[in-house]
């Protein structure tokens, strides 16, 4: 169910390179993961080590948390144990950390807790050798929910913090 | 812009439309509580009061009494009859009603009027408001004006009418800005929206490009200020509703949210992104001075002032859950006011009378809308459900706007209910609508 979503944000990136520039897509296809992404479609294993795939798929680019917390579960810290790992054997990516909340919040309030998530991913990976530098956060409170229904197995999916991998850092 | 042709409106207390013998009971100031034909409050013998708004006068005349007989359908205290009951046809406004025929169908009060274009091409508005029981014009007014802002002279009438009855400030002659939401949840385009408080004049002021929540009215200019999502961090701004220019509150290393202007429109208190913590600040818009209202290691947010500004409601995660708390203008002192078992509290919002705090109450997985004094006392949930969130108060604060999720992949639609509980209306929007903020009285 996550990982459908991110493999569509990823299929609509290619076509959106493939119908558009030659240029802007193929120039840095090491720096830019998104250009190497054209083998989703062949399963996890194909994706190449290095690029955005990989890192979604054999990495994993989100950990979850509990209703209005901001502790990292023991999955969580192995999400972000491997991300570190990732990061250092990668060390041209910067990334961002989303942090989200849950629809059943208000909204204000939501956008801190979005941002303690992501402070709190961040700090784990700080801690765990990626440079402060490399690091930005950035909290979306209840806006962007990954999962839309009327439950709580769908809520948890939006509870979230998602690194996201950027472009080199300058 | 805007403002200035409404301010072309001119108001007269017409010699030809105040009958003799009222005109002395109206002068005086101070006579109006006295001579009010309803007590609004809890514990009195409350019943809305039968009112019935006849077709005005004129071409534009029937549009215009039929917005001020929305408005009453409205206001929970007036209770707009239906015109198939009326007992007679209106030919003539300026003649007093056969009173004996509006009683058989217990109208207390009988509104006619008439429209008119004026020489020069303006419209004009005049309104009489008849009381059944004396058979004598309580109150009656003409206002001339540009023809394009009949709707505006539609809520002015309606105020006067609602003021006269209730000898309650009026609150129709306002608007309230909002965000407009279409698409998909996880993709959802918010547009910064204002429209009249009964949902006519919409207007967008975004385009949906940036995503923008929050919006608050200044109480005394046209800005809004609001949280958008740009480049960098997401962050507070404020955008002049006429000029359409806008300008971001501060350069702050983190996200700045949950706005709201200070009672003289001077300043703005908003909270302030540090680390995983969040704090109230307020800034002078003038000097540009940034002061630090609170200093903790959770989540400080929702701020609003008391309307004489010595005072600041907010809440806090400081003791565990999010609860309300009550400090002094520069900061210090916070007092936790919410106590209700097993329930959190947020978006506090003070109401421009100061006698009562509006808030969200989060409890068994429903959230409520509510009121309580300002020392915590005397809770009143005004309505409950699965998700009501964000009150706003109306400029006479006896009615509070907020929004309802209904969960799932529908959206958010806006609520209007006075402040007792008594009833509550939708307001109506083009599509989905959150994040209602009610205006200033206009006039």
């Amino acid at each position: 169910m996550v990982f459908s979503f991110d493999a569509r944000a990823l299929k609509i990136a290619v076509a959106l390179c493939a119908a558009l520039a030659v240029s802007a897509c193929s120039k840095n296809p090491n720096e830019d993961g998104a250009a190497g992404a054209g083998g989703l479609g062949m399963g996890a294993g194909a994706a190449t080590p290095g690029s955005q795939q990989d890192f979604v798929v054999n990495v994993g680019d989100r950990v979850f948390f509990e209703s209005d917390s901001s502790e990292l579960t023991s999955v969580a810290q192995a999400t972000l144990d491997k991300q570190a790992r990732w990061l250092s054997q990668y060390p041209r990516y910067t990334i961002t950390v989303e942090g989200h909340a849950d629809e059943r919040g208000t909204r204000e309030y939501n956008f801190a807790l979005g941002q303690r998530r992501a402070e709190a991913a961040k700090n784990y990976l700080a801690a765990r050798g990626v440079p402060a530098s490399r690091m930005r956060t950035i909290s979306f409170g209840k806006e962007r929910p990954v999962a839309v229904c009327n439950d709580i197995s769908c809520w948890s999916q939006n509870r979230r913090a998602v690194t996201v991998l950027g472009g080199p850092s300058s | 812009m805007t403002d200035q042709k409404f301010s072309a409106i001119t108001r007269r207390h017409a010699t030809g439309l105040l009958s003799a013998g009222f005109a002395g009971a109206l002068a005086p100031q101070g006579a109006w509580a006295q001579s009010r034909f309803l007590d609004i409050r809890p514990g009195s013998s409350f019943r809305p009061i039968p009112i019935a708004v006849t077709n005005f006068a004129g071409d534009q005349g029937p549009a215009l009494s039929g917005i001020v007989t929305n408005n009453f359908a409205r206001s929970v205290f007036l209770q707009p009859l239906e015109p198939r009951s009326f007992p007679q046809q209106i030919t003539n406004p300026d003649v007093a009603p056969q009173m004996d025929a509006w009683r058989t169908i217990n109208a207390q009060f009988v509104v006619t009027g008439r429209v008119t274009r004026a020489p020069d091409g303006r419209l004009q508005t005049q309104f009489r408001l008849w009381d059944v029981a004396t058979g004598q014009q309580a109150t009656g007014q003409q206002y001339v004006t540009d023809p394009n802002n009949a709707r505006r002279v539609a809520h002015i009438v309606s105020d006067a009418i609602f003021s006269r009855i209730t000898g309650e400030k009026g609150f129709f002659d306002s608007r309230v800005v909002f965000i407009d939401e279409s698409g998909p949840k996880e993709r959802r385009v918010k547009r910064l929206t204002i429209m009249d408080q009964d949902g006519g004049n919409v207007r967008y002021l975004s385009r949906g490009d940036e995503l923008v929540v929050t919006p608050r009215f200044s109480p005394s200019s046209q800005d809004v200020a609001y949280m958008a999502f740009g480049q960098g961090d997401p962050r507070v701004f404020i955008l002049n509703i006429e000029t359409g220019q806008r300008e971001a509150v501060g350069n702050f290393p983190g996200m700045t949210f949950a706005p709201r202007f200070s009672p003289d429109g001077q300043r703005i208190i908003m909270s302030l992104s540090q680390g995983s913590a969040s704090n109230l600040f307020v800034m002078d818009l003038r000097s540009r001075a940034t002061t630090r209202l609170t200093d903790t290691a959770g989540i400080d947010t929702s701020p609003s002032f008391s309307p004489d500004g010595s005072q600041i409601v907010f809440e806090s995660d400081r003791g565990g859950t999010q609860q309300i708390y009550v400090m002094g203008g520069n900061g210090g002192g916070a007092k936790r006011i919410s106590y209700g078992e097993g329930a959190r509290y947020s978006t506090p919002v003070w109401s421009p009378k100061g006698d009562l705090i509006a808030f969200t109450r989060q409890k068994s997985g429903g959230f409520a809308i509510g009121v309580m004094r300002p020392d915590g006392s005397g809770e009143r949930i005004i309505t409950e459900g699965f998700h009501n969130e964000g009150p706003t108060w109306a400029p006479n604060g006896l009615y509070v706007m907020f929004f309802r999720e209904p969960g799932g992949s529908a959206g958010p639609r806006i609520f209007m209910a006075d402040v007792f509980g008594r009833g509550e209306f939708q307001v109506n929007t083009p599509t989905f609508g959150s994040d209602p903020a009610w205006g200033p009285l206009l006039s």
